[in-house]
């Protein structure tokens, strides 16, 4: 195809994503160098019969204009990223000297929003994972041993929960185990204590969150796998069986050796979803227990009466970083691919 | 017909079919329970007393004077005019899967039969691009578009969601098309024809089953969307998954939680029928891109 082809094809697709997606990177860029104007103070003199006094008060309407003029802010260069909501370096360095113990030091950092996020965020991430690819593969192995009638409406009901918005799965989730609903009230029973509650406890909330994003993603690898499995040759398995495999080795020796490129696919694309892990919060109502990355970006647009540009955007590009370096490996691994397929 | 290696015994058949069986519970349960539920009244699908309250309905019964009530339905659509948020997705989904779609078959097409260098880059460009969480992309819209009043309108949304899937649909139409024999158009190139003649001819008549799978995707991409839409869209033109959300927020007093529930089933039950009609094209839509490594 000529390059002039090429381009006039392609130009669409690539205008949306160069205005749509690089550009609001510049514009993430620029707006995290700038903070929030300070509210405009004037003295004003209040005179009594006795004396005057004069005090401090706000200029709304001078606010309002400088606001109005140069919308982006005042200039903070770095002051964003090194501030108490996000790097926090000072607090970090306070927390290492006066903390005596690791642990001690971890406790603090849990204290500072960004680390907080950053924490769960790299939990649910590292723990979904690994959780997803073996019940996924549990699950293949065992839909595909199933009489081909009944194949067909399993997989359509192991599809529903990973197909259903976010947001409304985790409601669904939610409304269960809430300290009224059907799981909730029935753990209360079962411990006997009326105030049991998922919710209250920093943990538990975590551990609410993470087997939702189970549950969610298990049907994406479920899938994957299903696949996976109608292509591995039924000769090897026989050829295993009569050289005296049992059943575990042949699953160890033969399929899952064939799983494997499946297995770096499902990974890179659960760690890109992940990682983004946002809807949950909302849906739960966790924020108080658990917040991510996504959901400080967020919370700093919708949250409060004054959107914090600076700081969402400052968040926004320590996230992108975060997914860079998770993405690192596989980009490395592919540039290798492409350079020896071109020598 | 089972071959030799296929064989199972008793015990191992009587384990993976009671694994499924629980596993199915937990993917369905919580949907039958909910739609089941949202039939009720609050008293019964929160019920603190007994959960077999749920199942019979008996405060349903004593309030409404029957087992089942759409009060919750009644309330969410007509009161809370939840229609005027279904509708909004109707058109942001329609115009995206619309405008996703012709530019990705160009791009993806472009893409498949391109063999130089800067179509490697493309790609991996696309792929950080799908990477990047939407809600750090939509911090970088809101200031500019607050500046040149684009906030809040269906369009601008529209476009966004468009662009945000653009990298996704791009890599799935050019793994399509790479199915196509390249023999196909270049014979028609041959013939006399122009490189969109060839495409208007020869490859839009067989792309279908392609372009079918990759706009189910970016329907589900556009109707799940709760980062974008929520930000982006003003409280009229609200879709329904971040309606859903101000509704949690608002009220929590008797019957509304219902009119939450309610809508959640409503939203639901597209996706339930999509499911339905076009399993086969999303399990081989999922399986695109692993098959191909």
């Amino acid at each position: 195809m000529k390059h002039k082809t090429f381009f006039w094809f392609i130009l669409p697709s690539l205008a949306a994503m160069l205005l749509f997606i690089a550009m609001p990177l510049v514009s993430v860029t620029i707006q995290s160098l700038f903070v929030e104007h300070d509210q405009v103070l004037v003295e004003v003199e209040n005179c009594t019969p006795f004396k005057c006094e004069s005090s401090v008060a706000v200029d709304q309407e001078a606010t309002a204009v400088l606001r109005e003029e140069r919308p982006l802010g005042q200039f903070n260069g770095l002051g964003t990223y090194t501030n108490r909501s996000h790097l926090a370096f000072a607090e970090v360095g306070e927390a290492w000297n006066a903390s005596g113990s690791l642990y001690d030091f971890g406790a603090q950092l849990m204290n500072l929003p960004f680390y907080k996020a950053l924490a769960f965020t790299i939990t649910y991430t590292a723990v979904v994972t690994p959780f997803v690819i073996v019940l996924g593969l549990a699950i293949a192995l065992g839909v595909n041993a199933l009489p081909q009638l009944v194949k067909g409406p399993t997989i359509f009901c192991s599809l529903l929960p990973m197909i259903v918005t976010p947001l409304i799965g985790s409601l669904i989730l939610f409304w269960m185990v809430d300290a009224d609903g059907i799981l909730g009230a029935a753990l209360q029973r079962i411990f006997d204590d009326d105030q049991l509650s998922l919710k209250a406890s920093h943990s538990l909330t975590w551990i609410m969150l993470i087997v939702y994003g189970i549950w969610h993603s298990a049907p994406f690898s479920f899938i994957v796998f299903y696949a996976g499995l109608q292509t591995v040759p039924q000769e090897t398995l026989e050829a295993a069986q009569i050289d005296g495999a049992t059943r575990w080795q042949r699953v160890r020796y033969v399929v899952v050796p064939y799983m494997t490129p499946l297995v770096v696919f499902i990974t890179l694309m659960q760690l890109m979803d992940n990682f983004r892990v946002f809807e949950p919060i909302v849906g739960f109502s966790a924020s108080a227990k658990a917040t991510s990355l996504s959901w400080i970006i967020f919370n700093d647009l919708r949250g409060g009466d004054i959107q914090l540009f600076g700081s969402a955007a400052a968040t926004s590009l320590l996230t992108i970083l975060g997914v860079v370096v998770l993405l690192m490996p596989v980009l490395i691994r592919t540039w290798q691919e492409f350079g020896r397929k071109v020598v | 017909m089972a071959s030799v290696a296929q064989r199972r015994s008793p015990g191992l058949i009587f384990f993976s079919t009671a694994f499924i069986v629980f596993w199915l519970m937990i993917a369905t349960g919580p949907f039958i329970w909910t739609v089941w539920g949202s039939f009720k009244v609050q008293g019964d699908f929160f019920s603190k007393t007994d959960w077999r309250y749920a199942l019979y309905g008996v405060r349903t019964i004593t309030e409404t004077g029957d087992a089942f009530t759409g009060n919750g339905y009644f309330g969410a659509w007509i009161q809370q005019e939840f229609w005027r948020n279904a509708f909004n997705t109707v058109i942001v989904v329609t115009f995206t899967v619309i405008i996703s779609l012709t530019m990705g078959t160009l791009g993806g097409y472009a893409l498949a039969r391109s063999g130089f260098r800067y179509a490697f880059w493309l790609l991996m460009a696309a792929l950080v691009f799908r990477a990047m969480p939407h809600i750090t992309l939509v911090s970088g819209y809101l200031l500019p578009f607050f500046e040149w009043n684009l906030w809040g309108h269906l369009p601008t949304t529209i476009i966004v969601l468009v662009a945000i899937n653009q990298p996704f649909t791009l890599w799935m139409l050019h793994s399509f098309f790479l199915n196509i024999p390249k023999d196909m158009d270049e014979s028609a190139l041959v013939d006399g024809c122009t490189r969109l003649q060839a495409f208007r001819h020869v490859i839009i008549p067989v792309m279908w089953p392609g372009v079918i799978t990759t706009g189910l995707f970016s329907f589900l991409l556009a109707y799940n969307d709760f980062a974008v839409t929520s930000v982006l869209l003003s409280q009229e033109n609200q879709t329904m998954v971040p309606k859903i959300a101000s509704f949690l927020g608002t009220v929590r007093q008797q019957g509304q939680v219902m009119f939450a529930v309610a809508a959640v089933v409503s939203a639901m039950v597209p996706l339930f029928f999509l499911v339905l009609f076009f399993q086969r094209q999303i399990v081989s839509g999922l399986t695109t891109g692993a098959v191909k490594g």
